[in-house]
């Protein structure tokens, strides 16, 4: 770039209960700075126009597409990405469901998947199988038809 | 002499559902797909691609962007090797390295929109993409065509002026038509004559994508040697291999292809796109390259499948039998010939019994992206005609659609479309168990008000491919076993190529563990495509278990000192002949090996020429709003002739996602064209994937009919589920409706035009 | 994308002075759901985006006896989530509840939705039917304007330079009031309108004669379209199936719509009708109960 490049913005950021101080371009996505500056390539690219939920991420308690937050807009915030929901007791049940539920086929769309699906079990306990449709509906999944993901869900919500 | 096999009925554990074994990095985030390749030094690959669908380049000036702080690298198609036209198997279609070459970054017209003009490495995504802007190119604009109608039309712009079609053996020049071919057998002018009932309609279709989440990526370095190595999602590492080395004009040697995971392919992930520009980036910048494909990039310049015009034919007697039938293929390519007429003949007419039959298709040239494989390339097309012509012949005639199918059904010996013979198949039993489901025995149930139901019905099939496949296995002192091979994982396959081993080995899946490696560290290995990864692979890797298990009798000969003829293996035990109560487990043994002569591996590898074929049926219950025309899936069934399923989990997943695209192919996916001849809907936002609000349960028969190629009784299963959806729905919605629409998709506009 | 700077104001004074220095190289940063997609497909090109979530004004959500004030970055999953307002508010809460998916509801708003002026915007209908205001701070002081006087055109508005939207407020409907949205889409979810249609009635205290109505449509002109003659031809009429037909008749009328990848003339018209009959129902329903 020419010499006109805007300041980078310094921010402060939890993630996965870790905290990080560094220095963002502007204009760098959320997404970006995960996986670029942070180093976490588990939340995925798949669309850059929030319309398929693969960077998907959980944001002060809210799951939002990553792709269309600004790194900048981190700074004094929680997040938690897939990387954070195992613990060294195990994995969340979610993920345990959906090894046991072969809810994933290539895998892409599962980290987002997991990280909305949490944020509307960390708030609803027994949803629906109507309602985990809705919530999960700015998930897209190619490959499997997303059967085994609503039964893995349901599994996860009962244990 | 081909082996045959019997039917087994005792497996340990085939048939299993252990958790795959790359399971637990694909839901922590730990798996590394091509997009999360990180090297040091790494910087940012991007295109510059072309605003029209076809026109000149007339000039190319990159001295700006070549200017701009943290640029490293520009390259035109002035830079890309001058490829000779030469034509590379990659198991699904030939390649022509000439036009694969331009079809990567045109050298003098370009021929689709999003066309590569230039490639740029920059330190960033960022910096690359404001590089890209940079560049100046002038066009000189042509006419374009975007249809096969407008392709063929005499006064149609002619796109690759190289290209010698083939008539039927006549070559024919300046033409988009690339190739005609035929298939006749026995008398059909007669037959259709003296048929009792006939029926002859036209279908269209609109060309639709693969829609893999994640988008196309590579990265490459190119090093000192002029040794090329290549990280990237791929269907393929050996194909991707040869793709790259001929494009670069390079010893296929030179070329190092490691697959890293990927996020889904369906056929559109084998040819390679960015590779071949990312190492010529990395040669003129001295550093590792990443490209990551823009989402609207991956639409109109990737490879979708085919849309096109389809005309069927169907003469029957006057007791139900089809006597003769006819079919009129044009397919779009895209900018390259490759429209795979060949497989729609082949698959068009697969689940009948048709005496008298005739197909002629043609591979047509237009300017859109060069069409890739899609998950059974070409038979959903004609699955939609097909079967949407049968189910209008029976309600002409006041025949029963299910009745009709289980009187004509293929079965052993019946000839297919394109001449071969069928061997042992399970199209009849798939129509008994569709007869037997819960769900064809289920009423439809009323519709609310203002709303109508209807069911609909619809076979499918796919030849599936055997091919090339290596893999090797290793023994660790604790009892487990190492096991590399080379089929890319799109769908947990891995985990099925461990059951094959631990199978014959008497051991746990989990003991054994399967890695997917590169090119430098396994055999040759066609592409995850075709069905054909868990046959073949998984056949490969019975023999080198099988292989393994001699080389173990060897240890054992010299741990008992007996001759290894003398030693019997079952159940994961070995034994002596001569003493039964000599035995020796798997594990014991393991330990033991260091003593025994060293490390036991093995190897096997199989080109295997045919596959077992697959046949389905679905089921489907639609519900409509007939003042909007939505309609609603509501209930659907996918019944599949499986062979033998390994991990039933993994099948059910094929058919349900199969069933899934064939239900978007139906209701609203499309490449809807400007008069400019772009894509208007590049987005996910406008190319409508059906989401998981849009559908209900997906329920699934496995019919196993053993494959008697293959030592489990495997049939490729991948394919054959986005066959029969498309024709399912719309005869659900000519039964609800009462009109019947031939034209995909049939969304809510047309199904309100067809109520008019 | 042009490379911006990002600016993050805490009062509404700073924020103006920065968008009145750039003018239209500069833009508010609510939600990013709109701005950053635009960014990245250089339909803007930017020197700098002003997020505004630090402006206590512009994140108010206000509930009221007075009525509703939200602020301009107020994202959708408040609005919805609000007991109060999903009780007395429902038609707000149809449009804002089918935004994108839960992820971009998270941060888009009815004010960032507003701002970006898309015909098919999911937000404007409710709001044009609940009487909805527009609170604007700019260089030059504050103002007013109806929100259906908002949008001027396919992503533009009365805005000048260096303005900001600060608040909508909508006032406290009266008793028998009721209110419904929707839209029509191929799929269930994450599409945009092929047509939709926003309605609000007030029903005399026998709940079986319209006092007065409401109409506005999406995506099937320009802008929203409040369709006057539609909502006016229900005021003293009774509910009944003749008038509720009438009104969806000239609802039709009132849509301009064109030909394009969503949908065709006949397509959208057809559907204005439809959806107009059904949302009267349902605001008479909700008017009722």
């Amino acid at each position: 770039m020419t010499t006109s490049s805007p300041s980078k913005v310094h921010i402060k950021t939890t993630i996965n209960g870790q905290e990080h101080e560094i220095l963002v371009p502007p204009y760098m996505s959320l997404l970006d700075t995960l996986r670029e500056l942070i180093g976490l390539t588990g939340t995925k690219e798949g669309c850059l126009d929030g319309n398929c939920g693969a960077c998907t991420v959980n944001l002060d308690g809210r799951i939002v597409d990553s792709c269309l937050v600004l790194g900048a807009e981190a700074n004094g915030k929680e997040i938690n990405t897939v990387e954070g929901m195992a613990t060294p007791e195990g994995l969340h049940p979610l993920q345990q469901a959906f090894l046991e539920g072969a809810a994933l086929q290539c895998g892409i769309c599962t980290p987002g998947f997991l990280v909305a699906a949490k944020g509307l079990l960390d708030n609803e306990p027994s949803p629906s199988e109507g309602r985990i449709r809705h919530w999960l509906a700015g998930n897209l999944c190619r490959c499997t038809g997303y059967d085994k993901i609503v039964r893995a869900v349901q599994k996860a919500a009962n244990s | 002499m081909v082996q045959t096999f019997e039917p087994k009925t005792d497996y340990k554990v085939v048939g299993t559902r252990p958790i795959r074994h790359d399971g637990y990095d694909k839901v922590t985030g730990r798996a590394i797909y091509g997009g999360d390749t990180k090297l040091p030094g790494l910087i940012w690959g991007v295109c510059v691609r072309s605003p029209h669908a076809h026109a000149r380049i007339k000039s190319i000036d990159t001295s700006a962007a070549e200017a701009m702080d943290g640029v490293f690298a520009v390259i035109t198609g002035a830079d890309m090797p001058k490829a000779p036209s030469k034509l590379v198997d990659l198991g699904e279609g030939n390649v022509n390295f000439k036009w694969a070459s331009n079809k990567l970054m045109a050298q003098d017209k370009v021929l689709y929109k999003g066309h590569p003009v230039a490639a740029i490495a920059a330190i960033d995504r960022y910096v690359g993409e404001e590089a890209a802007r940079k560049v100046v190119v002038e066009y000189e604009i042509l006419a374009s065509v975007t249809n096969v109608e407008d392709a063929l039309a005499d006064d149609a712009p002619v796109i690759l002026e190289d290209l010698v079609g083939d008539d039927l053996g006549e070559d024919v020049a300046n033409t988009n038509m690339a190739e005609h071919i035929r298939h006749e057998f026995g008398d059909v002018q007669g037959a259709m004559a003296s048929a009792a009932h006939t029926i002859e309609r036209e279908y269209n279709m609109q060309m639709v994508h693969q829609g893999y989440i994640e988008p196309h990526n590579a990265t490459a370095f190119w090093d000192e040697e002029d040794r090329i190595k290549i990280w990237t999602s791929t269907q393929g590492a050996f194909p991707a291999r040869a793709q790259i080395a001929g494009i670069l004009q390079v010893d296929v040697s030179r070329v190092k292809v490691t697959p890293m995971e990927i996020g889904g392919g369906f056929g559109g992930k084998i040819p390679v796109y960015f590779e071949p520009i990312a190492a010529l980036l990395s040669k003129h910048s001295s550093r590792p390259v990443k490209m990551v494909m823009e989402r609207t990039a991956v639409f109109e310049t990737t490879g979708p499948t085919p849309g096109g015009k389809m005309k069927i034919k169907l003469g029957a007697d006057a007791n139900g039998k089809l006597t003769a039938a006819e079919a009129d293929i044009w397919f779009e390519a895209g900018a390259n010939p490759g429209a795979m007429i060949g497989p729609a003949a082949m698959c068009v007419y697969a689940p009948y019994e048709i005496p008298n039959t005739r197909i002629d298709g043609w591979d047509v040239v237009v300017n859109k992206p060069k069409t890739a494989p899609y998950r059974a390339p070409g038979s959903p097309q004609v699955a939609f005609a097909m079967e949407s012509a049968v189910d209008e012949l029976c309600e002409q005639a006041g025949w029963d659609s299910m009745e009709f199918r289980v009187n004509n059904s293929s079965r052993e010996g019946t000839r297919r479309g394109d001449g071969v013979l069928f061997s042992k198949i399970g199209m009849e039993e798939v129509l008994e168990a569709a007869k037997d489901s819960d769900h064809w025995k289920s009423p439809l149930g009323d519709a609310p008000e203002g709303k109508t139901r209807g069911r609909g019905i619809a076979s499918g099939y796919w030849f599936n491919i055997g091919l090339k496949s290596s893999a090797n296995l290793a023994v660790n002192a604790d009892g487990t076993v190492t096991l590399t091979e080379g089929s890319t994982d799109i769908g947990g396959s891995r985990a099925s190529m461990a059951m094959h081993v631990a199978e014959v080995l008497g051991l746990q899946a989990h003991d054994v563990r399967p890695q997917v490696v590169d090119t430098e560290s396994v055999g040759y290995t066609d592409v995850t495509g075709g069905s054909r990864t868990t046959y073949a692979t998984g056949y490969a890797c019975w023999i080198a278990a099988n292989n393994l298990v001699d080389v173990l009798k060897e240890r054992v000969g010299v741990l008992w000192d007996i001759s290894p003829e003398d030693v019997d293996f079952n159940d994961g035990v070995f034994s002596s002949k001569a003493e039964a109560e000599k035995i020796i487990g798997f594990k014991d043994l393991a330990e033991k090996l260091a003593d025994l002569g060293g490390p036991a591996t093995s190897t096997g590898s199989v080109d295997l020429e045919s596959a077992g074929d697959g046949f389905g049926m679905h089921i489907v219950d639609v519900e409509i709003d007939t003042a909007t025309g939505k309609t609603d899936v509501i209930r659907y069934t996918a019944i599949q002739d499986v062979g033998t399923a390994i991990h039933p989990s993994y099948v059910e997943g094929q058919l349900q996602g199969g069933a899934v695209q064939g239900i978007g192919w139906a209701l609203n996916e499309e490449y809807f064209m400007t008069d400019e001849g772009s894509m208007a809907n590049s987005s996910f936002l406008d190319y409508r994937m059906p989401t998981i609000l849009d559908l209900p349960m997906i329920e699934t028969v496995l019919v196993e009919v053993p494959n008697p190629l293959h030592p489990y009784g495997v049939r490729g299963v991948g394919e054959t589920p986005i066959c029969p959806p498309i024709a399912a729905i719309a005869n659900a919605i000519k039964d609800a409706l009462g009109v019947r629409l031939y034209s995909t998709p049939m969304n809510a506009g047309s199904i309100l035009e067809a109520l008019k | 994308m042009h490379p911006f700077a990002y600016v993050a104001p805490g009062t509404v004074d700073e924020a103006v002075a920065v968008l009145n220095e750039h003018g239209d190289r500069a833009r508010p940063l609510a939600g990013g759901t709109d701005l950053l997609v635009k960014a990245r497909a250089n339909v803007w090109e930017l020197d700098a985006v002003v997020d505004i979530k630090n402006i206590p004004e512009l994140m108010d959500l206000k509930v009221g006896n007075d009525g509703l004030s939200i602020g301009a970055g107020v994202p959708c999953y408040q609005v919805y989530e609000n007991d109060t307002i999903a009780a007395d508010y429902p038609g707000i809460v149809d449009g804002a509840s089918i935004i994108g998916g839960i992820q971009v509801q998270s941060r888009a708003g009815l004010g960032g939705n507003l701002c970006n002026a898309a015909p098919s915007a999911d937000g404007i209908c409710p709001l044009i039917v609940h009487n909805a205001v527009a609170h604007i701070a700019g260089p030059n002081g504050t103002r007013e304007v109806a929100v259906e006087d908002f949008c001027t055109g396919p992503s533009r508005t009365v805005l000048g330079q260096g303005e900001l939207l600060v608040s909508i407020s909508v006032p406290k409907p009266g008793d028998n009031f009721g209110a419904a949205y929707t839209r029509f889409i191929p799929r269930n979810e994450m599409d945009i309108a092929v047509a939709a249609v926003g309605v609000s009635v007030s029903l005399d205290s026998s709940g079986q004669n319209f006092e007065s109505a409401r109409i506005a449509l999406a995506s099937v002109g320009p802008t929203p379209i409040l369709a006057s003659a539609a909502g006016d031809s229900l005021a003293g009429k009774p509910v009944n199936e003749e008038s509720i037909a009438a009104a969806a008749a000239l609802a039709k009328e009132a849509a301009t719509p064109i030909t394009d990848m969503r949908g065709t003339v006949e397509q959208r018209k057809q559907l204005v009708e439809v959806l107009t009959a059904r949302m009267i129902n349902q605001a008479v329903e909700r008017a009722r109960g």
